[in-house]
């Protein structure tokens, strides 16, 4: 009897954990596709920093293509970093965020899915924007899938790591350089992983290795960035 | 002795190298209504910010229903309404679409009552505009609206009525008039004469300002 009840309160709270998660996800979400500017902003960034390179480096297909994976690696993290600023910017401006501390639900799931939200505002349309840059730099066919699986694995980290310093620097006033110099040293072995995967596709090496580094990283973004983050805004808001 | 709701004992907060109140010692039972005075930059806001949680910048002890507040953030949190200096309403989403929100974040805002709260604060015929296309007053209603739909105990409103109208401003006192009477506290700082100030309990943070 008594199993069977702590089963059912197990089981709603894990269906109010859930409806939480989405609530918020769906309100971000929302929030971004009403003021498209941040949406565009960082995949623009994105194109024209790709299509900087042939015109100022050397438009050489053998060359861009030994260069490709780097460029598009480099090109949206740096897409990410711009976007990270906007995380809980707004919400800290105008009052939202101090209501989402003082609610009693689990920060870790709300903090979860607002960075959820970014990736999927970020990451993910660059990762499928990433193929046609790709081909703008005449990166070889087969390092294609390799590209597309090592951004969509890689990126989540990226947002995870970087709402850690936004979080951090919400509060300043401007906190835009400040992001970066806290975060973008974090952002160097995913960087590094991600482009060897690339590399290791173009010339038919195993790309397993490299895949399984990004999702290790990843899992331990998931479980511990939320506890930074969340510890990070309640810093920023108390000062 | 029944214990308080919330009981404050020799709080102690500095800003800048300023002593903003010390030795602050004070209780909120069921039931009362205090008005924190003080002029502009006396801390009325700190205050309210230290009392919700939100800010941990003080020496002292905080107690709800007897226990230390660190201890009890949860249980805390579930029965509290914070209105503060940012009214807390997107700008891009309708009344409606914030209000849902905040219910999905507080479980004590009832979600299915968000029509007549909208209807109660006079923003009929807005749901569905975005709002930033109301007025300051109108924001702050929106805000206000869950006031009408919390089932939390303690209110804690700094300066609820600002840019709200004289009619706007008559109706929320009575709602606090209601809530006290219901058996809920509130703890609030305005600027506005109070019509209800009889029943209030004040105390003045320029007469506790250290020297």
């Amino acid at each position: 009897m008594g199993r069977i009840v702590t089963n059912e309160s197990a089981n709603s709270e894990a269906s109010s954990v859930l409806s939480l998660f989405g609530a918020v996800l769906k309100r971000d979400l929302m929030l971004a596709y009403r003021k498209k500017s941040d949406l565009f902003n960082p995949l623009i960034f994105f194109l024209m920093v790709a299509t900087l390179f042939p015109l100022g480096v050397s438009p050489e297909p053998d060359f861009l293509a030994q260069i490709a994976p780097g460029v598009v690696w480099v090109a949206a993290l740096l897409a990410t970093l711009l976007s990270m600023e906007s995380v809980f910017k707004s919400d800290f401006e105008d009052g939202t965020l101090e209501q989402t501390l003082l609610s009693p639900q689990p920060l870790f799931v709300i903090v979860l899915a607002k960075v959820l939200a970014h990736w999927m505002m970020s990451g993910l349309p660059l990762t499928l924007l990433a193929p046609l840059l790709a081909v703008m730099l005449f990166l070889p066919a087969e390092g294609m899938s390799g590209l597309m699986l090592s951004l969509l694995i890689g990126t989540p980290t990226l947002s995870l790591v970087g709402a850690i310093g936004a979080a951090l620097t919400v509060g300043l006033r401007k906190g835009g350089v400040l992001i970066s110099l806290l975060v973008l040293p974090l952002y160097i072995p995913v960087l590094i992983f991600g482009t060897s995967a690339v590399q290791a596709a173009v010339t038919g090496l195993p790309l397993a290795g490299f895949f399984a580094l990004l999702g290790a990283i990843l899992a331990l973004g998931l479980v511990l960035a939320p506890l930074a983050i969340s510890a990070a805004l309640r810093i920023s808001v108390s000062g | 002795m029944s214990t308080a709701l919330l009981h404050v004992d020799k709080l102690y907060c500095e800003r800048d190298d300023r002593i903003l109140f010390e030795d602050l010692s004070f209780a909120i039972n069921a039931g009362e209504v205090i008005q924190v005075e003080g002029q502009n930059g006396s801390g009325k806001t700190t205050l309210l910010r230290i009392l919700s949680g939100l800010s941990n910048h003080y020496e002292g002890d905080i107690f709800w229903k007897g226990s230390l507040l660190s201890t009890v953030q949860d249980d805390f949190r579930r029965e509290l309404l914070y209105f503060g200096h940012h009214p807390g309403v997107k700008a891009v989403l309708t009344p409606e679409e914030n209000l849902h929100w905040y219910a999905a974040m507080h479980p004590s805002i009832d979600g299915k009552k968000i029509a007549m709260a909208l209807e109660q604060v006079g923003l009929r015929g807005f749901e569905d505009s975005p709002c930033h296309t109301l007025s300051a007053g109108q924001n702050r209603r929106v805000s206000l609206a869950r006031l009408y739909l919390t089932s939390a105990k303690l209110w804690i409103l700094d300066e609820p009525f600002t840019a709200i109208d004289k009619k706007g401003v008559a109706q929320k006192e009575q709602l606090i008039l209601d809530h006290a009477a219901n058996g809920g506290s509130v703890i609030l700082t305005t600027h506005h004469e109070l019509a209800i100030s009889e029943k209030v309990r004040r105390f003045n943070l320029d007469e506790l300002a250290g020297t």
